[in-house]
């Protein structure tokens, strides 16, 4: 049962490099629903994987998720399953929050799995992306509308990028009853259902940038305002869409 | 208050440019998504709703006498696509012209001395509007109805439209227009209070795709 207001729950992962080349983790603590477990890097970086997403969030759940790369810090991120958003008894929404940073002479590559909007459900997604100007970041995320030919639930995401404070992308995404008119309409979706964002930003892209492509029908390769692209996609279900967004991940070598 | 001057400024023959560009709709007739008066009003509603939503806030605000080089810089965030970039800048170069002649005015001289290739076209819309001696509700209103007046004009000529079809479906996108102007001004008042990053960046996916996918194309009918 979900008590009165929902489950609040916190992840907090800080990666920093321990001097020798390798990554250590100082900083490794989930609660609730929010499980984090260190598995197997490769090479000298650290991995790390979000558990036990299944289970929510549900109406009126709050999760906070912090990972921070510290200067020497390869940190890799995922998530063991696709995370699935469900109606609570709570009629208030859930929300999502993802607060990340990176420092100079760090990467992170979070790259979790799909989130799926079932019927019914509510829920707004922050994600917050803080870099410091030569830090690396490789993040994904996937919106998945709806489990198989079902109604999706109310989604809303927003997601920031700050290079050194600049602020070079702030999007937001309104899907599903409830959300402004005509956003599955043919300016806003199409009836896609799926839908995703890859961004991507290196520090040598200050001086070479990549170029604007489209990389299929409906995915665009968009390089921002500074060192970061951005890989806005759609596509008629949550497979093709990490197919385009591998794709696309792949041609940014 | 000088309500006159608001018809010259929303006027589709206002000679800032406007009228070469599809707002998105030549790229979505294309693709086959935009084929007939009932997609129209879904098009233009999508458009509306999410980065119509946020030119208004952006007119609102530089009417309201927010700072134009971090209201730019905010407009940027919200503009993943970078030939849609290049297009408001374009735009907003062509409308500064316009409106220096129409209204003088330090503020638009100084856009022209701070933006050599052009700010956002909303942020000059809404330092226009001030020029004339309208408010933010005034360039919100403005914003928001080009946003939406621009595609249905297109749509007559791409698709040979009815042009009383094409009008019908603006008037029905009145109240629309109307929350959209509302909220754009109360998004101003808070980023004044509150900070620019507080305004609104509502996309819309293929609006951003396809227009990377028309500014590739050899001939074209619009330039965006």
């Amino acid at each position: 049962m979900t008590p009165p207001g929902g489950v609040r729950a916190r992840a907090e992962i800080l990666a920093r490099g321990d001097g020798h080349g390798r990554t250590a983790l100082p900083l490794l603590a989930g609660e609730g629903p929010l499980a984090v477990r260190r598995t197997r890097g490769t090479g000298t970086g650290a991995r790390v994987l979000l558990v036990g997403a299944m289970s929510g969030p549900l109406g009126g759940d709050h999760f906070t998720v912090t990972a921070r790369a510290a200067a020497g810090a390869r940190l890799s991120v995922g998530s063991a399953a696709a995370t699935l958003a469900l109606p609570g008894q709570d009629r208030a929404g859930a929300r999502h929050e993802v607060r990340l940073a990176v420092d100079d002479d760090a990467e992170l590559r979070w790259l979790p799995e799909q989130l799926i909007s079932a019927h019914g459900s509510d829920l707004e997604v922050v994600t917050r992306v803080d870099l410091a100007p030569t830090a690396r970041l490789v993040l994904r995320e996937e919106q998945v509308l709806g489990r198989a030919g079902e109604e999706p639930g109310r989604l809303s995401s927003r997601l920031t990028l700050r290079i050194g404070g600049h602020c070079l992308l702030d999007q937001e995404l309104a899907c599903g009853p409830g959300a402004p008119a005509g956003w599955d309409g043919p300016a806003g979706l199409g009836g896609h259902r799926a839908v995703g964002q890859l961004l991507v930003a290196r520090p040598e892209f200050a001086t070479e940038p990549p170029v604007t492509r489209m990389l299929a029908e409906g995915a665009a390769l968009l390089p921002l305002p500074g060192p970061a692209v951005l890989v806005s996609a759609v596509a008629p279900d949550g497979l093709r869409l990490r197919r385009l967004l591998d794709a696309a991940l792949a041609a940014l070598g | 208050m000088n309500r006159a001057a608001l018809l010259v400024l929303a006027d589709g023959r206002f000679p800032a440019g406007g009228y070469a560009h599809s707002g998105g709709a030549e790229a979505a007739v294309k693709a086959g998504r935009l084929t007939d008066t009932a997609s129209l009003e879904e098009f233009c509603r999508g458009r509306l709703h999410t980065s119509g939503a946020v030119a208004a806030s952006l007119a609102a605000a530089a009417a309201l006498g927010l700072d134009p080089g971090a209201l730019d810089r905010a407009a940027d965030a919200r503009t993943p696509s970078p030939a849609l970039r290049a297009v408001a800048r374009r735009l907003g170069r062509q409308l500064v012209r316009a409106a220096r002649a129409a209204w003088p005015h330090q503020r638009l001289d100084a856009l022209v001395r701070d933006f050599p290739k052009g700010a956002h076209q909303p942020v000059v819309l809404g330092v226009a509007a001030h020029a004339a001696g309208l408010g933010p509700e005034d360039a919100a209103y403005c914003s928001a109805h080009e946003g939406v007046s621009g595609p249905a004009t297109a749509v007559v000529r791409l698709l040979g439209l009815d042009p009383f079809e094409a009008t019908a479906v603006l008037a029905r996108l009145a109240p629309d227009v109307d929350r959209v102007a509302r909220d754009a001004v109360a998004a101003a008042h808070r980023a004044a209070r509150e900070g620019i990053d507080t305004l609104p960046a509502r996309s819309a996916p293929l609006l951003e795709i396809g227009a990377e996918a028309h500014a590739a194309w050899p001939v074209r009918l619009f330039a965006s």
